[in-house]
Protein backbone atom coordinates (compact mmCIF):
# COMPACT_ATOMS: atom_id res chain seq x y z
CA UNK A 1 0.00 0.00 0.00
CA UNK A 2 1.30 3.43 -0.83
CA UNK A 3 0.88 6.17 1.66
CA UNK A 4 -0.91 9.16 0.24
CA UNK A 5 1.65 11.93 -0.29
CA UNK A 6 0.16 15.42 -0.13
CA UNK A 7 -0.13 16.98 -3.56
CA UNK A 8 2.24 19.81 -2.64
CA UNK A 9 5.05 17.45 -1.67
CA UNK A 10 4.86 15.21 -4.72
CA UNK A 11 7.74 15.08 -7.08
CA UNK A 12 7.31 17.81 -9.68
CA UNK A 13 6.57 16.50 -13.15
CA UNK A 14 9.43 16.12 -15.55
CA UNK A 15 9.30 18.10 -18.76
CA UNK A 16 7.03 16.26 -21.24
CA UNK A 17 5.00 14.59 -18.50
CA UNK A 18 1.43 15.61 -17.72
CA UNK A 19 -0.47 18.25 -19.57
CA UNK A 20 1.35 21.49 -18.99
CA UNK A 21 1.15 21.80 -15.20
CA UNK A 22 1.35 25.50 -14.53
CA UNK A 23 0.04 28.01 -12.02
CA UNK A 24 -3.45 27.77 -13.45
CA UNK A 25 -3.53 24.01 -13.08
CA UNK A 26 -2.20 24.22 -9.55
CA UNK A 27 -4.97 26.66 -8.71
CA UNK A 28 -7.54 24.18 -10.00
CA UNK A 29 -6.22 21.55 -7.64
CA UNK A 30 -6.99 23.73 -4.63
CA UNK A 31 -5.56 21.76 -1.69
CA UNK A 32 -7.81 20.66 1.10
CA UNK A 33 -5.07 19.18 3.31
CA UNK A 34 -2.85 20.77 5.97
CA UNK A 35 0.34 20.66 3.92
CA UNK A 36 -1.47 22.31 1.04
CA UNK A 37 -2.94 24.92 3.34
CA UNK A 38 0.54 25.77 4.65
CA UNK A 39 2.04 25.73 1.18
CA UNK A 40 -0.55 28.13 -0.16
CA UNK A 41 0.46 30.61 2.51
CA UNK A 42 4.24 30.09 2.62
CA UNK A 43 5.38 28.53 -0.63
CA UNK A 44 7.33 26.18 1.61
CA UNK A 45 6.43 23.01 -0.29
CA UNK A 46 7.80 24.23 -3.60
CA UNK A 47 10.93 25.23 -1.69
CA UNK A 48 11.12 21.76 -0.14
CA UNK A 49 10.49 19.91 -3.40
CA UNK A 50 13.13 22.06 -5.05
CA UNK A 51 15.49 21.12 -2.24
CA UNK A 52 14.69 17.41 -2.07
CA UNK A 53 14.23 16.62 -5.77
CA UNK A 54 17.13 18.70 -7.06
CA UNK A 55 19.30 17.05 -9.66
CA UNK A 56 22.59 15.50 -8.58
CA UNK A 57 25.33 14.46 -10.97
CA UNK A 58 25.99 10.89 -12.07
CA UNK A 59 28.44 9.08 -9.83
CA UNK A 60 27.27 10.69 -6.58
CA UNK A 61 28.33 8.27 -3.85
CA UNK A 62 28.64 7.75 -0.13
CA UNK A 63 31.52 10.26 0.16
CA UNK A 64 28.96 12.96 -0.59
CA UNK A 65 27.22 12.24 2.72
CA UNK A 66 30.13 13.47 4.86
CA UNK A 67 28.76 17.01 4.93
CA UNK A 68 25.34 15.84 6.08
CA UNK A 69 27.04 13.60 8.63
CA UNK A 70 28.92 16.61 10.01
CA UNK A 71 25.65 18.53 10.16
CA UNK A 72 24.10 15.65 12.08
CA UNK A 73 27.04 15.61 14.50
CA UNK A 74 26.56 19.36 15.04
CA UNK A 75 22.86 18.80 15.69
CA UNK A 76 23.70 16.16 18.31
CA UNK A 77 26.12 18.61 19.96
CA UNK A 78 23.54 21.39 19.92
CA UNK A 79 20.77 19.26 21.43
CA UNK A 80 22.88 17.54 24.10
CA UNK A 81 24.59 20.87 24.87
CA UNK A 82 21.26 22.55 25.59
CA UNK A 83 20.37 19.81 28.08
CA UNK A 84 23.81 19.79 29.71
CA UNK A 85 23.44 23.55 30.24
CA UNK A 86 20.43 22.82 32.45
CA UNK A 87 22.72 21.27 35.08
CA UNK A 88 26.04 23.01 34.49
CA UNK A 89 27.23 25.90 36.67
CA UNK A 90 30.03 27.93 35.06
CA UNK A 91 31.64 29.24 38.25
CA UNK A 92 35.20 28.24 39.16
CA UNK A 93 34.14 26.89 42.53
CA UNK A 94 30.98 25.06 41.36
CA UNK A 95 31.79 23.83 37.85
CA UNK A 96 33.57 20.61 38.77
CA UNK A 97 30.92 19.72 41.34
CA UNK A 98 28.06 20.36 38.94
CA UNK A 99 29.70 18.14 36.32
CA UNK A 100 30.26 15.26 38.72
CA UNK A 101 26.68 15.64 40.00
CA UNK A 102 25.43 15.59 36.40
CA UNK A 103 27.50 12.54 35.56
CA UNK A 104 26.90 10.38 38.59
CA UNK A 105 23.52 11.45 40.03
CA UNK A 106 21.31 12.69 37.22
CA UNK A 107 19.24 10.10 35.34
CA UNK A 108 20.95 9.40 31.98
CA UNK A 109 23.39 12.23 32.77
CA UNK A 110 26.44 10.12 32.00
CA UNK A 111 24.88 9.12 28.67
CA UNK A 112 24.03 12.67 27.58
CA UNK A 113 27.42 13.98 28.67
CA UNK A 114 29.08 11.06 26.91
CA UNK A 115 27.21 11.87 23.70
CA UNK A 116 28.43 15.47 23.92
CA UNK A 117 32.00 14.47 24.74
CA UNK A 118 32.39 11.75 22.11
CA UNK A 119 30.21 13.62 19.63
CA UNK A 120 32.73 16.45 19.75
CA UNK A 121 35.49 14.13 18.53
CA UNK A 122 33.16 12.63 15.92
CA UNK A 123 32.32 16.08 14.60
CA UNK A 124 35.99 17.06 14.34
CA UNK A 125 36.80 13.83 12.47
CA UNK A 126 33.82 14.19 10.13
CA UNK A 127 34.49 17.83 9.30
CA UNK A 128 38.10 16.99 8.35
CA UNK A 129 36.94 14.06 6.20
CA UNK A 130 34.35 16.31 4.54
CA UNK A 131 37.09 18.84 3.80
CA UNK A 132 39.35 16.11 2.42
CA UNK A 133 36.53 14.89 0.16
CA UNK A 134 35.97 18.41 -1.15
CA UNK A 135 39.67 18.89 -1.79
CA UNK A 136 40.33 15.52 -3.41
CA UNK A 137 37.24 15.74 -5.64
CA UNK A 138 38.19 19.26 -6.69
CA UNK A 139 34.81 20.49 -5.47
CA UNK A 140 36.32 23.78 -4.21
CA UNK A 141 36.85 25.09 -7.76
CA UNK A 142 34.83 27.73 -9.60
CA UNK A 143 32.06 28.59 -8.86
CA UNK A 144 32.29 27.05 -5.37
CA UNK A 145 35.28 28.98 -3.93
CA UNK A 146 33.07 31.01 -1.60
CA UNK A 147 31.59 27.82 -0.18
CA UNK A 148 35.13 26.56 0.46
CA UNK A 149 35.90 29.78 2.36
CA UNK A 150 32.73 29.42 4.43
CA UNK A 151 33.62 25.78 5.05
CA UNK A 152 37.11 26.65 6.31
CA UNK A 153 35.58 29.28 8.61
CA UNK A 154 33.24 26.58 9.94
CA UNK A 155 36.24 24.31 10.49
CA UNK A 156 38.01 27.01 12.51
CA UNK A 157 34.86 27.70 14.53
CA UNK A 158 34.50 23.98 15.23
CA UNK A 159 38.07 23.92 16.55
CA UNK A 160 37.22 26.96 18.72
CA UNK A 161 34.29 24.96 20.09
CA UNK A 162 36.67 22.12 20.93
CA UNK A 163 39.09 24.49 22.66
CA UNK A 164 36.50 26.39 24.71
CA UNK A 165 34.49 23.27 25.59
CA UNK A 166 37.57 21.49 26.91
CA UNK A 167 37.82 23.87 29.89
CA UNK A 168 34.23 23.45 31.06
CA UNK A 169 34.55 20.20 33.13
CA UNK A 170 37.17 22.22 35.09
CA UNK A 171 39.28 19.29 36.21
CA UNK A 172 43.09 19.29 36.24
CA UNK A 173 43.33 18.27 32.60
CA UNK A 174 40.92 21.03 31.49
CA UNK A 175 42.68 23.68 33.52
CA UNK A 176 46.21 22.94 32.34
CA UNK A 177 45.17 22.37 28.73
CA UNK A 178 43.56 25.82 28.77
CA UNK A 179 46.65 27.37 30.38
CA UNK A 180 48.78 25.90 27.61
CA UNK A 181 46.29 26.88 24.88
CA UNK A 182 46.05 30.45 26.14
CA UNK A 183 49.82 30.71 26.31
CA UNK A 184 50.15 29.45 22.74
CA UNK A 185 47.76 32.27 21.77
CA UNK A 186 50.04 34.67 23.61
CA UNK A 187 53.07 33.76 21.50
CA UNK A 188 51.67 35.56 18.43
CA UNK A 189 53.80 38.67 17.87
CA UNK A 190 52.42 42.11 18.87
CA UNK A 191 48.73 41.15 19.26
CA UNK A 192 49.26 37.73 20.88
CA UNK A 193 49.67 38.96 24.46
CA UNK A 194 46.48 41.04 24.19
CA UNK A 195 44.54 38.15 22.63
CA UNK A 196 45.59 35.88 25.48
CA UNK A 197 44.49 38.55 27.97
CA UNK A 198 41.17 38.85 26.14
CA UNK A 199 40.55 35.09 26.35
CA UNK A 200 41.53 34.96 30.03
CA UNK A 201 39.86 38.28 30.91
CA UNK A 202 43.08 39.41 32.60
CA UNK A 203 46.76 38.63 33.05
CA UNK A 204 46.13 35.46 35.05
CA UNK A 205 43.48 32.77 34.95
CA UNK A 206 40.78 34.60 36.86
CA UNK A 207 37.20 34.66 38.13
CA UNK A 208 35.61 35.35 34.72
CA UNK A 209 37.80 33.14 32.54
CA UNK A 210 35.50 30.14 32.88
CA UNK A 211 32.27 32.08 32.28
CA UNK A 212 33.91 33.77 29.31
CA UNK A 213 34.79 30.41 27.78
CA UNK A 214 31.27 29.19 28.56
CA UNK A 215 29.66 32.17 26.81
CA UNK A 216 31.89 31.72 23.77
CA UNK A 217 31.21 27.97 23.74
CA UNK A 218 27.45 28.01 24.06
CA UNK A 219 26.33 31.37 22.67
CA UNK A 220 28.79 33.17 20.45
CA UNK A 221 30.30 30.40 18.34
CA UNK A 222 27.16 28.21 17.96
CA UNK A 223 25.29 31.27 16.66
CA UNK A 224 28.02 31.91 14.11
CA UNK A 225 28.12 28.23 13.14
CA UNK A 226 24.36 28.04 12.59
CA UNK A 227 24.41 31.19 10.45
CA UNK A 228 27.33 29.94 8.37
CA UNK A 229 25.80 26.46 7.95
CA UNK A 230 22.75 28.23 6.51
CA UNK A 231 24.92 30.06 3.99
CA UNK A 232 26.87 26.87 3.26
CA UNK A 233 23.70 24.86 2.49
CA UNK A 234 22.19 27.69 0.47
CA UNK A 235 25.22 27.67 -1.81
CA UNK A 236 25.21 23.86 -2.05
CA UNK A 237 21.60 23.90 -3.25
CA UNK A 238 22.08 26.91 -5.49
CA UNK A 239 25.27 25.72 -7.19
CA UNK A 240 24.64 21.97 -7.08
CA UNK A 241 27.24 19.34 -6.31
CA UNK A 242 30.14 18.26 -8.49
CA UNK A 243 30.52 14.96 -10.32
CA UNK A 244 33.34 12.79 -9.06
CA UNK A 245 36.58 13.55 -10.89
CA UNK A 246 36.89 10.04 -12.36
CA UNK A 247 33.79 10.53 -14.53
CA UNK A 248 34.71 11.33 -18.13
CA UNK A 249 33.32 14.58 -19.48
CA UNK A 250 30.74 14.14 -22.23
CA UNK A 251 32.88 16.03 -24.72
CA UNK A 252 35.52 14.31 -26.79
CA UNK A 253 39.12 14.45 -25.65
CA UNK A 254 39.98 16.65 -28.59
CA UNK A 255 37.46 19.27 -27.53
CA UNK A 256 38.63 19.15 -23.95
CA UNK A 257 42.22 19.57 -25.08
CA UNK A 258 41.27 22.51 -27.24
CA UNK A 259 39.42 24.15 -24.35
CA UNK A 260 42.46 23.92 -22.10
CA UNK A 261 44.54 26.21 -24.33
CA UNK B 1 28.14 75.25 -7.83
CA UNK B 2 29.00 72.77 -10.55
CA UNK B 3 25.30 71.99 -11.08
CA UNK B 4 24.66 75.01 -13.28
CA UNK B 5 27.50 74.14 -15.59
CA UNK B 6 26.42 70.50 -15.78
CA UNK B 7 23.01 71.38 -17.14
CA UNK B 8 24.35 73.18 -20.19
CA UNK B 9 25.69 70.03 -21.81
CA UNK B 10 29.13 71.52 -22.25
CA UNK B 11 28.21 74.06 -24.93
CA UNK B 12 27.09 77.20 -23.16
CA UNK B 13 27.32 79.23 -26.35
CA UNK B 14 24.12 78.35 -28.17
CA UNK B 15 22.12 77.50 -25.02
CA UNK B 16 19.66 75.51 -27.13
CA UNK B 17 19.77 72.29 -25.19
CA UNK B 18 19.48 72.25 -21.41
CA UNK B 19 20.27 68.95 -19.76
CA UNK B 20 17.16 67.81 -17.88
CA UNK B 21 17.27 67.23 -14.16
CA UNK B 22 17.75 63.62 -13.14
CA UNK B 23 14.34 62.08 -12.44
CA UNK B 24 13.14 62.75 -8.93
CA UNK B 25 15.16 65.95 -8.50
CA UNK B 26 13.38 69.19 -7.86
CA UNK B 27 14.70 72.54 -8.96
CA UNK B 28 17.89 73.50 -7.08
CA UNK B 29 18.27 70.16 -5.30
CA UNK B 30 21.62 68.46 -5.22
CA UNK B 31 20.09 65.24 -3.95
CA UNK B 32 16.78 63.54 -4.64
CA UNK B 33 14.39 62.97 -1.78
CA UNK B 34 14.73 59.21 -2.25
CA UNK B 35 18.52 59.45 -2.01
CA UNK B 36 18.37 61.72 1.05
CA UNK B 37 16.00 59.36 2.86
CA UNK B 38 18.15 56.35 1.94
CA UNK B 39 21.30 57.99 3.30
CA UNK B 40 19.48 59.17 6.42
CA UNK B 41 17.99 55.71 6.99
CA UNK B 42 21.32 53.98 6.61
CA UNK B 43 23.04 56.51 8.86
CA UNK B 44 20.39 55.98 11.52
CA UNK B 45 20.78 52.20 11.21
CA UNK B 46 24.55 52.54 11.49
CA UNK B 47 24.26 54.68 14.62
CA UNK B 48 21.80 52.23 16.18
CA UNK B 49 24.17 49.36 15.40
CA UNK B 50 27.17 51.19 16.83
CA UNK B 51 25.24 52.05 19.99
CA UNK B 52 24.79 48.32 20.61
CA UNK B 53 28.07 46.93 19.32
CA UNK B 54 30.59 49.43 20.71
CA UNK B 55 29.64 49.09 24.40
CA UNK B 56 29.42 45.31 24.00
CA UNK B 57 32.90 45.11 22.49
CA UNK B 58 34.29 47.51 25.09
CA UNK B 59 32.70 45.41 27.81
CA UNK B 60 34.36 42.26 26.49
CA UNK B 61 37.75 43.88 25.95
CA UNK B 62 37.91 45.97 29.15
CA UNK B 63 39.74 43.36 31.31
CA UNK B 64 42.83 43.82 29.11
CA UNK B 65 43.21 47.33 30.57
CA UNK B 66 42.11 46.56 34.10
CA UNK B 67 44.97 46.00 36.55
CA UNK B 68 43.84 44.12 39.66
CA UNK B 69 44.63 45.40 43.12
CA UNK B 70 48.22 44.73 44.18
CA UNK B 71 48.25 41.68 46.40
CA UNK B 72 50.80 40.74 49.07
CA UNK B 73 50.60 37.54 51.05
CA UNK B 74 52.77 36.37 53.95
CA UNK B 75 54.26 32.93 53.39
CA UNK B 76 56.20 32.36 56.58
CA UNK B 77 58.81 33.74 59.03
CA UNK B 78 62.25 34.64 57.70
CA UNK B 79 63.72 31.70 59.62
CA UNK B 80 61.92 29.37 57.23
CA UNK B 81 64.07 30.30 54.22
CA UNK B 82 67.79 29.80 53.52
CA UNK B 83 70.06 30.78 50.65
CA UNK B 84 71.14 27.17 50.10
CA UNK B 85 67.90 25.65 48.83
CA UNK B 86 64.32 26.43 47.94
CA UNK B 87 61.29 26.13 50.18
CA UNK B 88 57.98 25.60 48.34
CA UNK B 89 55.14 27.87 49.45
CA UNK B 90 51.53 27.86 48.31
CA UNK B 91 49.77 31.19 48.14
CA UNK B 92 46.73 32.77 46.50
CA UNK B 93 47.48 34.53 43.25
CA UNK B 94 43.88 35.32 42.23
CA UNK B 95 41.09 35.82 44.76
CA UNK B 96 37.64 34.28 44.58
CA UNK B 97 38.23 31.18 42.47
CA UNK B 98 39.21 28.72 45.16
CA UNK B 99 41.92 26.19 44.43
CA UNK B 100 42.30 27.40 40.84
CA UNK B 101 43.56 30.76 42.12
CA UNK B 102 46.40 29.23 44.16
CA UNK B 103 49.93 28.73 42.92
CA UNK B 104 53.24 27.44 44.21
CA UNK B 105 56.44 29.45 44.42
CA UNK B 106 59.92 28.36 45.47
CA UNK B 107 61.47 30.82 47.89
CA UNK B 108 65.08 31.26 49.04
CA UNK B 109 67.12 34.01 50.63
CA UNK B 110 68.73 36.20 47.96
CA UNK B 111 72.51 36.36 47.62
CA UNK B 112 73.40 40.00 46.86
CA UNK B 113 75.66 40.36 43.87
CA UNK B 114 78.48 42.91 43.57
CA UNK B 115 78.75 45.83 43.31
CA UNK B 116 77.05 46.31 46.66
CA UNK B 117 75.51 49.74 47.03
CA UNK B 118 72.34 51.40 48.25
CA UNK B 119 70.85 52.06 44.80
CA UNK B 120 71.03 48.46 43.64
CA UNK B 121 67.53 47.07 43.12
CA UNK B 122 67.59 44.38 45.69
CA UNK B 123 65.03 41.75 46.46
CA UNK B 124 65.68 40.35 49.94
CA UNK B 125 64.21 37.00 48.93
CA UNK B 126 63.94 35.22 45.60
CA UNK B 127 60.51 33.76 44.85
CA UNK B 128 60.58 31.63 41.70
CA UNK B 129 57.24 31.08 39.98
CA UNK B 130 56.43 27.47 39.08
CA UNK B 131 54.84 28.60 35.82
CA UNK B 132 57.05 27.14 33.09
CA UNK B 133 58.33 29.74 30.63
CA UNK B 134 57.48 27.44 27.75
CA UNK B 135 53.68 27.10 27.92
CA UNK B 136 52.82 27.48 31.59
CA UNK B 137 52.84 23.96 33.06
CA UNK B 138 53.86 23.73 36.72
CA UNK B 139 57.59 23.05 37.21
CA UNK B 140 59.00 21.45 40.36
CA UNK B 141 62.38 21.82 42.04
CA UNK B 142 64.33 18.58 42.09
CA UNK B 143 66.73 18.75 45.02
CA UNK B 144 69.02 15.96 43.79
CA UNK B 145 69.58 17.61 40.40
CA UNK B 146 69.44 21.17 41.78
CA UNK B 147 67.20 21.90 38.78
CA UNK B 148 63.65 22.98 38.06
CA UNK B 149 62.00 20.42 35.76
CA UNK B 150 58.77 20.77 33.80
CA UNK B 151 56.61 17.64 33.33
CA UNK B 152 54.94 18.69 30.07
CA UNK B 153 57.60 19.21 27.43
CA UNK B 154 60.87 18.66 29.25
CA UNK B 155 61.99 22.18 30.14
CA UNK B 156 64.93 22.28 32.59
CA UNK B 157 66.14 25.32 34.58
CA UNK B 158 69.15 25.75 36.87
CA UNK B 159 69.17 26.92 40.51
CA UNK B 160 68.65 30.57 39.47
CA UNK B 161 65.85 29.66 37.08
CA UNK B 162 67.91 30.08 33.91
CA UNK B 163 67.13 27.72 31.04
CA UNK B 164 69.56 24.83 30.71
CA UNK B 165 67.49 22.57 28.44
CA UNK B 166 64.25 22.02 26.59
CA UNK B 167 61.93 24.45 24.85
CA UNK B 168 61.53 27.33 27.38
CA UNK B 169 62.31 30.74 25.88
CA UNK B 170 63.43 32.60 29.01
CA UNK B 171 64.19 32.02 32.69
CA UNK B 172 61.42 31.27 35.15
CA UNK B 173 59.27 34.21 36.30
CA UNK B 174 59.66 35.61 39.79
CA UNK B 175 57.49 37.32 42.36
CA UNK B 176 58.38 40.50 44.21
CA UNK B 177 59.25 39.90 47.84
CA UNK B 178 59.44 42.02 50.98
CA UNK B 179 59.72 41.50 54.72
CA UNK B 180 57.01 42.78 57.05
CA UNK B 181 57.02 42.03 60.79
CA UNK B 182 59.46 39.18 60.35
CA UNK B 183 57.25 37.61 57.68
CA UNK B 184 58.33 37.10 54.10
CA UNK B 185 55.62 38.43 51.81
CA UNK B 186 55.08 37.63 48.13
CA UNK B 187 53.72 40.25 45.74
CA UNK B 188 53.14 40.74 42.02
CA UNK B 189 54.74 38.61 39.31
CA UNK B 190 57.53 39.85 37.05
CA UNK B 191 59.54 38.26 34.28
CA UNK B 192 63.29 38.37 33.71
CA UNK B 193 65.60 38.48 30.72
CA UNK B 194 68.23 35.83 30.10
CA UNK B 195 70.57 38.04 32.21
CA UNK B 196 67.97 38.01 35.04
CA UNK B 197 67.16 41.72 34.57
CA UNK B 198 63.55 42.32 35.67
CA UNK B 199 60.92 43.22 33.07
CA UNK B 200 57.16 43.53 33.29
CA UNK B 201 55.42 40.14 33.49
CA UNK B 202 55.08 38.34 30.18
CA UNK B 203 53.06 35.24 29.39
CA UNK B 204 54.89 31.95 28.96
CA UNK B 205 56.27 31.34 25.49
CA UNK B 206 57.21 35.01 25.02
CA UNK B 207 60.89 35.96 24.75
CA UNK B 208 62.23 38.85 26.85
CA UNK B 209 65.01 41.37 26.41
CA UNK B 210 66.08 43.54 23.48
CA UNK B 211 63.74 43.63 20.50
CA UNK B 212 61.53 40.97 22.10
CA UNK B 213 60.26 43.55 24.60
CA UNK B 214 58.62 45.25 21.60
CA UNK B 215 57.50 42.13 19.71
CA UNK B 216 55.82 40.95 22.92
CA UNK B 217 54.71 44.31 24.30
CA UNK B 218 54.05 44.87 28.01
CA UNK B 219 50.39 44.64 28.93
CA UNK B 220 48.50 47.23 30.96
CA UNK B 221 46.98 44.60 33.30
CA UNK B 222 50.40 43.63 34.70
CA UNK B 223 52.48 45.36 37.35
CA UNK B 224 55.67 47.34 36.68
CA UNK B 225 58.85 45.34 37.29
CA UNK B 226 60.64 46.04 40.60
CA UNK B 227 63.31 48.26 39.04
CA UNK B 228 60.71 50.12 37.05
CA UNK B 229 61.67 48.41 33.79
Amino acid sequence: MRLPVPQALRRPQRPGEGNGAGPAERLRETPADLVGWLDERTGGASFLTGLLYRKVPKGTNWFYTLGSATLFAFTVQAVTGVFLAMYYDPSPTQAYGSISHLTSDVFLGEFVRGMHKWGASVMIILIWLHMARTYIFGAYKYPRELNWVIGVTLLILTMVMGFTGYLLPFDQRSFWATEVGNNITGTGPLVGPYLADFLRAGAEFGPSTLSRFYAIHMLLVPGLIIALIGAHLYLVVKLGTTAPPWLEPKRSRAVVKEERV
Amino acid sequence: MADAADKTNGSAGDGAFVKPDPPGYFEGESMSRRKALTVAGQALGGIAGAVIVLPAVGFAVAPIFDRPKERWEGVGPISRFTDKTYTPVVFTLVDGIGEAGKTTAYVRKAIPRPPFNETQPYEPYVAISTRCAHLGCPVRFVEAANNFICPCHGGVYDFEGKVVGGPPVRPLDRFQTRVRNGQVEIGPRYSVTSQLDPVRARDPGEFTGGIWNIIYPPRPDTFPAPSGG
